[in-house]
């Protein structure tokens, strides 16, 4: 059942963005900007510094040199934050496996201030209806990274920051996420992606760091 | 096109004399200043600690031994202040120069303390007649040589000596909330168990004796000083060569 | 105030649904209970004069053992990550681990302190005011010993070194503990250490949230 409410609209601004971990410089210069309704593909080599990319949107990591800038027609300052409207849903699972699937879920729901009864819907949303009672421990990894995208849909964050979000998953699997994205970016969401896969998605351009020059280039 | 950044742009004077590179070129003409002046203060404070001072009426000669005990003890608190200041430059300003010198000033810090303690057991042995006593100043030095060693093996804990720096500047400065505390405790423990059979407080010190002790303090100081830069330099030189190797390791691989 | 307490519910759950630890960590503490009375001898007047001082040490030793847990799990499967961008601050998040980790870790401890009392012959009344004594130092200790977890938390040696680090600070949690239990709880000078103990708690409860929140931030950099 896909959820149908929109999003104010926004737009993420990256402009100059330099970023030095240990010593190296990772990224200097990166220029983008997504607006509502669209999607960013970052490709490139490993190593090239897509994860610390989508790690510095999310705010983990101190800014070298630049600018992320987070616009929105929304007046209401607490909604403001580009920190209280993301998802980061990185390689690890964040997942408890001695909890059931609906308490790993609810347990993220509440903390996020989503609303509980999504939970379940999320589950159904993400192929794990049938186990929702049953301990996490039991999933295999696929459906691991599952329980972990099913985040996404419990609370509303216009953007959604994806770092490999097909690891581990099957055919079926990367059609859910290019389903997912696809219902995000209706809505009005934002959505920066790091993978290899050539995911089906309309809105997309595709963002490519390359390590000679480690500058971002638009294709 | 790659954009060099050029790293003195946009400075003001203490970044540029506080930027590891520059900091290299000045302090080269500090280490040998540092090091004649303390030669001669060491000198001319030993020369008056040994033959121009009195013996004390009680103690007798074992008092020379305060010479070295009290900058010792000083400088063992000195350097943990200074490491403290370091680490609000770590965390507050990202400064690498402060990284380098709260990790150089660690080991300095514990040898001072090592040296106060020990001269105190020495002085201790004649004075109070044991080598150990359980006083106040006595068991906070031991804790303070606690806390050096143990951020010492932190920073051995750590590959990653960058984000080392910043976790470590957060012990360091939890631990300079606390000494006044512990200092506290100490002293309450300490009159709580042992109603004051020794105590260092209110000396009152003539000038034969006062002068030395200036003089060697200010000796030790000094020596601080000079072991500090020239160590601060060592872990500059010895971070850029990593960098050279990590570079050359990359350029061929990739 | 809902998110805050869906961290300290699933961190209890978690804790209670892995019982052999919790059940481990209370063994450990009245283990020590059995070790000095065969280690010093079985002087009944002896034992008693040093109980005070024994319970705080296995308290200490125990809730050491027990720091590992505070935020290893999280950090390895990167809930701490998620937790960036929970709708309540990080430190609040930090602070509620801390309670949780107090009630699921230090009050069995608490709670099994009469079984320690027996063994090293304690009256009722130094009984009670070891469990006062107790209850208001703990929240300290863990404080100091989440900055330690906080620290050390990438290591995969942290065990041993977030210990070592945070023991000699606090030393006056345990001078102030081991006097509360030997003056009691009566007001003036006979109070004073339990008061100043609960003065200790308090700053640090107050204060280490933001220090070891931080750490936990730096190093996820």
């Amino acid at each position: 059942m896909p959820n149908k409410e929109a999003y104010s609209s926004q737009q993420i601004n990256v402009s100059k963005l330099s970023l030095i971990r240990s010593e190296r410089l990772i990224l200097s210069d990166v220029n983008f900007s997504v607006k509502s309704g669209k999607a960013i593909f970052l490709r490139g080599d490993n190593g090239v510094g897509k994860t610390s990319l989508l790690m510095a949107i999310a705010g983990y990591l101190h800014i070298g040199a630049g600018e992320i800038s987070w616009r929105t027609d929304n007046d209401n300052e607490e909604e403001n934050s580009l920190i209280d409207n993301l998802h980061f849903i990185a390689h690890q699972t964040a997942i408890k496996p001695t909890l059931s699937l609906k308490d790993n879920l609810m347990f993220w729901c509440t903390l996020y201030g989503g609303a509980p009864e999504k939970v379940i819907d999320a589950l159904k949303t993400v192929g794990l209806s049938h186990a929702i009672d049953f301990e996490a421990g039991l999933l295999s990894a696929g459906q691991k990274k599952r329980l972990s995208l099913a985040r996404l849909l419990v609370a509303n964050r216009a953007l959604w920051l994806l770092d490999e979000p097909t690891s581990s998953l099957d055919r079926e699997g990367d059609k859910l996420v290019a389903n997912l994205i696809d219902n995000h970016l209706e809505r009005g969401g934002i959505a920066i992606i790091a993978t290899h896969l050539d995911l089906n998605i309309k809105n997309a351009k595709t963002f490519i760091l390359t390590k000679t020059n480690q500058h971002g280039e638009i294709a | 096109m790659t954009q060099k950044i050029d790293p003195l742009k946009k400075m003001n004077w203490f970044d540029r004399i506080a930027h590891p590179g520059q900091f290299l070129k000045w302090s080269g003409y500090l280490i040998l200043p540092l090091a004649i002046l303390s030669a001669i203060l060491f000198g001319v404070g030993l020369w008056f600690a040994f033959f121009n001072s009195p013996e004390d009426y009680q103690m007798g000669n074992t008092v020379r031994i305060m010479y070295i005990h009290v900058p010792n003890a000083w400088l063992s608190q000195l350097v943990y202040v200074m490491m403290a200041v370091s680490a609000i430059g770590t965390l507050v300003w990202r400064h690498p120069l402060a990284d380098v010198s709260m990790k150089v000033a660690a080991p300095l810090g514990a040898a001072f303390t090592t040296m106060a303690l020990f001269t105190g057991m020495l002085w201790g042995r004649p004075t109070w007649g044991t080598y150990w006593e359980w006083d106040g100043r006595m068991t906070a030095t031991l804790i303070l040589l606690l806390m050096y060693l143990g951020i010492i093996a932190l920073w051995r804990s750590f590959d990653d000596q960058l984000r080392a720096a910043k976790l470590i500047a957060i012990i360091t400065l939890v631990g300079v909330i606390n000494i006044p505390i512990i200092k506290f405790s100490v002293d309450w423990w300490n009159t709580l168990h042992q109603p004051s059979i020794v105590s260092t407080e209110g000396l009152s010190m003539p000038a034969s004796i006062y002068t030395p002790l200036l003089i060697m303090t200010f000796a030790f100081t000094v020596l601080f000083a000079l072991l500090q830069t020239n160590a601060t330099r060592t872990e500059i030189l010895r971070r850029k060569a990593d960098r050279q190797l990590r570079k050359s390791l990359n350029k061929e691989n990739g | 105030m809902k998110a805050f307490l869906s961290i300290l519910l699933r961190d209890i759950k978690l804790a209670t649904s892995s019982f052999g630890d919790m059940l481990t960590l209370v063994l450990f503490f009245i283990m020590i209970g059995v070790i000095v009375p065969i280690a010093i001898g079985p002087d009944k007047d002896l034992l008693a004069l040093i109980a005070p001082g024994v319970i705080w040490i296995a308290a200490f030793l125990s809730s050491l053992l027990a720091l590992d847990k505070m935020f290893r799990q999280d950090f390895d499967d990167g809930s701490l990550l998620a937790m960036r961008h929970a709708s309540i601050s990080f430190e609040a998040i930090v602070f509620a681990k801390l309670i949780a980790h107090w009630l699921t870790s230090i009050l069995p401890l608490i709670i099994a302190t009469p079984m320690l009392a027996l063994m090293l012959n304690m009256n009722a009344q130094i009984l009670t005011y070891t469990i006062i004594s107790l209850t208001v130092g703990t929240p300290a200790l863990i404080s100091f010993g989440a900055v330690g977890a906080a620290i050390t938390v990438s290591l995969r040696r942290g065990g041993l070194i977030a210990p070592v680090l945070i023991l000699p600070l606090t030393l006056p949690i345990l001078i102030f503990g081991v006097s509360a239990i030997k003056t009691g709880t009566g007001v003036g000078t006979q109070g004073t250490a339990l008061l100043i103990l609960g003065a200790i708690s308090l700053v640090t409860v107050a204060f280490t949230p933001f220090a070891s929140a931080l750490a936990l931030k730096l190093t996820q950099e």
